[in-house]
C-alpha cells in the first residue's frame, strides 16, 4: 500500500504543535525512516496515519484512498509500540490470534497464520508462554507478529528497538530488514537512532520540529545534508564558523574555504566530518599543520583531536591500524587537509 | 521503619562481618511492640467476641441467630449488599476507565467527587436521605402522595449503604488502570476491536484482580456499615435492622449472649474478608508484576 501525506498538521490541547505541514509519499513494499530527534514530531505523525490522532488539517490517503478520519480499526495497518504493549494477561499465541479473531477469521485460518507466524519471528515452542515470561528481544519479535497477522498493508514502528540493549537491538535490525524482504510490507518506522535509521531504511525523513528538514537515500543524507540540522544532526561532525574575506573564499584559522554567495564580512558556519579529515606525516598539497592534543579510541577508528590554530580543534577519525602503523601519538605534529565541507549561512545574516 | 541506618562493621582480617540492619535488640523491641499492639487491639477483642458468643453454649448461640428477628436482619443485610456491590462495581468501573483512559474538563472534580464519601461521617451521610426523603424532607411530599416509601423503609438502607461504598472499587481501580496506561487499547483498536471489545477482552481482564480486591472491600464495608444505615432505618424489628443494627439493639437490652452471637456472624465475615484480601492481594501482585524491559 502506498502512502500519501498531504499538509498534515497536529497541535496538542497543550499548545504544543508537534506536526506542521509535513507531505511526503511512501511508494508500496518500501522500507522508509523517520529520523528525528525526541520532540521532533515523528511519533505524531506516525501515530496520525494509524488513526491514533487526529490531524488538525492535511489528509492521509492509504493506496489513494482518502483516510483521514478513517477509524483507526478499519486502516488495516499494523503498529508495533515502543514499549511492546503486548496483552500481559494473554500467552503468545492469543496475543498473536488476538487481530484476526477481531476480523472474524476462521478458527482453521486462525490456527494456520499463527502458526506461520510464530515460525517467521522465530518463536517455536514459545507459544504458551505469557509476555512476561519472555526477554525483551522476543516480546517485540511477538509484537511484530501480532501487528503482521492480519495482513496489514502497511507496517507502522514507533521507535521499535528503543527499550532493548544493544547487542539484541542489532539483531532485531538485521531482522526486521530481512523480514521485510520476505513479506514486502510497506513499513515505516520512527526513530532518534541515525545508524538504526541508516542501516534499516531504503528511505529516510528526517524530522525537526514538526517538520521534514529532508528526505532521501542515506547516503544523500550523509553527503548531502540539505540543512543545517541535517548536517549536525547526522553522523559526527566538526563545525567552525569562518568569516568570508574576498568573494568566494571564507577563512578559519589556517584553513581557506572556497564558498559562493557570500559577501566580504558575512559568516559562515562550515561542517566537516572527523572522516573527512585526513591526517599525514608529512605535508602534501593543501594542508596545513597541526599538533595532536588527544586520542580517543573508538573501536575501528582513533578519534584524533588536532589544534591547528583556530578557536577549537579539530576531530579526525583515522583507521586504528593507520594510527598505529603512522605513530598518530599525542603531542605529534601532523598536517591535516579536509576533503569535504558543507557551509550554512550563520542565523541572522 | 524509615530509620534504618545500616552500619557496615569490617573485620581488618578474615571473612567479613557485614551487619546491613538494626542490630538484634532493636529488632525483638519492634516485634514486641507490633505484636502487643495487634494482640491488643485486634486479637483480644475477636477472641472475646467468640467467648462471649458461645459463654452460655451452642443451643443459646443457635437459637439466638436462628430467631425470626435475626433471620430477618441477616436477610435484609444480604439486599442491601447485593444491590449496593454491583451497583458500585459498574460505578466503580465506569468511573475509573473515564478518569483513567480519558482527558476531559471535571476530571479531578469528579475524583474528589468520588472522594466525598470517605470525608463525609456516615451520619450525615444518613441525614442527607431523611432531608430528601423523609416526611418533612424535599420530596417528601410528592412521595407521601404516592405512598412511596423511602426513609425507615428498606429502600433507603439499600440507598444509604450504596452511598457510603461507593469509593470502594474506583479508588482500587484508578491507579490501577493509569498504571497499565492506554497501550495496550490503542493496540487492541489498531488490530480492529470496537470499544466494547477493547473493554471486555484487554481492559477487563489486565485490572480483574484489584476489581476483586475493590469489591472485596466494598461488600465488607456494605454489610458492617452503621452510622449512616442507623438513620435512615427506623430501628424496626424485622423489617428494617441488619445485622449491625440488631446487635445493638440486642445489646442495649442487655442480651449479651445473643447480642454476641450476631455480632459473630460479621466477625466471621471480617476473618473471610481478610482471607480472601489476602489471596487476591497476592494474585495482584503476581499479576502486575512490572515486565522488565530488557533482553
Amino acid at each position: 500500500m502506498s502512502i500519501e501525506i498531504r499538509h498534515l498538521s497536529k497541535t496538542f490541547p497543550n499548545g504544543f504543535q508537534a506536526v506542521k505541514d509535513v507531505s511526503f509519499n511512501m511508494e508500496t513494499g518500501s522500507l522508509v525512516a523517520i529520523l528525528g530527534p525526541s520532540g521532533s514530531g515523528k511519533s505524531t505523525l506516525l501515530r496520525m496515519i494509524a488513526g491514533l490522532e487526529i490531524p488538525d488539517r492535511g489528509e492521509i490517503l492509504l493506496t489513494g484512498r482518502e483516510a483521514t478520519l478513517l477509524s483507526a480499526r478499519d486502516r488495516n495497518v499494523g503498529f508495533v509500540f515502543q514499549h511492546y504493549a503486548l496483552f500481559r494477561h494473554m500467552t503468545v499465541w492469543d496475543n498473536i490470534a488476538f487481530g484476526l479473531q477481531m476480523r472474524k477469521a476462521t478458527k482453521e485460518e486462525i490456527k494456520h497464520r499463527v502458526a506461520e507466524l510464530i515460525h517467521l519471528v522465530q518463536l517455536d515452542g514459545l507459544e504458551k508462554r505469557y509476555p512476561t515470561q519472555l526477554s525483551g528481544g522476543q516480546r517485540q519479535r511477538v509484537a511484530v507478529a501480532r501487528a503482521l497477522a492480519p495482513h496489514p498493508q502497511v507496517l507502522l514502528l514507533d521507535e521499535p528497538f528503543g527499550a532493548l540493549d544493544a547487542k539484541v537491538r542489532e539483531e532485531l535490525q538485521e531482522w526486521i530488514t530481512e523480514l521485510h524482504e520476505k513479506s514486502q510490507v510497506t513499513t515505516l518506522f520512527v526513530t532518534h537512532d541515525q545508524h538504526e535509521a541508516m542501516s534499516i531504511a531504503s528511505h529516510i525523513l528526517v524530522m525537526n520540529r514538526g517538520i521534514v528538514e529532508q528526505e532521501g537515500t542515506p547516503l544523500e543524507i550523509f553527503d548531502h545534508p540539505a540543512t543545517e540540522f541535517v548536517a549536525q544532526f547526522v553522523g559526527e561532525t566538526n563545525y567552525v564558523d569562518a568569516v568570508v574575506t574576498e568573494p568566494e573564499l571564507a577563512i578559519w584559522g589556517p584553513f581557506k574555504y572556497s564558498v559562493t554567495g557570500y559577501a566580504a564580512g558575512q559568516k559562515v558556519r562550515i561542517y566537516f566530518r572527523p572522516n573527512d579529515v585526513y591526517i599525514t606525516s608529512r605535508e602534501e598539497s593543501l594542508q596545513v599543520k597541526g599538533k595532536i592534543t588527544k586520542t580517543r579510541f573508538k573501536g575501528p577508528v582513533i578519534e584524533l583531536e588536532i589544534e591547528v590554530g583556530g578557536d577549537k580543534p579539530v576531530l579526525a577519525h583515522v583507521p586504528k591500524g593507520l594510527t598505529l602503523a603512522s605513530g598518530f601519538v599525542e603531542g605529534r605534529q601532523v598536517f591535516v587537509g579536509i576533503t569535504g565541507f558543507h557551509q550554512f549561512a550563520l542565523p541572522g545574516q | 521503619m524509615s530509620a534504618a541506618i545500616g552500619h557496615l562493621t569490617r573485620g581488618t582480617s578474615g571473612p567479613r562481618t557485614g551487619q546491613l540492619t538494626e542490630p538484634r535488640w532493636i529488632q525483638i523491641i519492634l516485634i514486641l511492640v507490633t505484636l502487643g499492639f495487634l494482640g491488643l487491639f485486634l486479637f483480644v477483642p475477636l477472641a472475646a467476641v467468640f467467648t462471649e458468643a458461645f459463654r452460655k453454649g451452642w443451643s443459646v448461640y443457635v437459637a439466638a441467630i436462628g430467631e425470626p428477628v435475626a433471620l430477618a436482619a441477616i436477610r435484609l443485610t444480604l439486599l442491601a449488599a447485593a444491590i449496593a456491590v454491583p451497583f458500585n462495581l459498574i460505578f466503580g468501573v465506569a468511573a475509573s476507565w473515564c478518569i483513567a483512559k480519558f482527558e476531559f474538563m471535571g476530571k479531578n472534580i469528579l475524583i474528589t467527587l468520588i472522594d466525598l464519601p470517605f470525608a463525609v461521617s456516615p451520619v450525615i451521610s444518613g441525614l442527607i436521605y431523611i432531608l430528601l426523603f423523609g416526611a418533612q424532607g424535599v420530596f417528601g411530599d410528592w412521595l407521601q402522595a404516592h405512598h412511596v416509601q423511602i426513609v425507615f423503609a428498606v429502600p433507603g438502607i439499600v440507598l444509604a449503604t450504596t452511598f457510603v461504598t461507593f469509593p470502594f472499587v474506583a479508588r482500587e481501580l484508578i491507579p490501577v488502570m493509569q498504571s497499565t496506561g492506554t497501550d495496550q487499547e490503542e493496540a487492541a483498536l489498531v488490530l480492529g476491536a470496537n470499544g466494547w471489545q477493547t473493554f471486555f477482552k484487554v481492559t477487563l481482564p489486565s485490572v480483574k484482580w484489584g476489581l476483586l480486591y475493590g469489591v472485596i472491600l466494598c461488600n465488607a464495608r456494605a454489610m458492617g456499615e452503621f452510622g449512616a444505615v442507623s438513620v435512615v432505618s427506623g430501628h424496626i424489628r424485622g423489617v428494617t435492622n441488619t445485622i449491625p443494627l440488631h446487635v445493638e439493639i440486642l445489646y442495649n437490652e442487655y442480651n449479651f449472649a445473643a447480642a454476641f452471637a450476631v455480632a459473630s456472624l460479621l466477625a466471621f465475615l471480617a476473618l473471610i474478608t481478610l482471607a480472601a484480601k489476602t489471596y487476591v492481594e497476592h494474585q495482584f501482585q503476581k499479576s502486575s508484576a512490572v515486565i522488565p524491559v530488557d533482553s
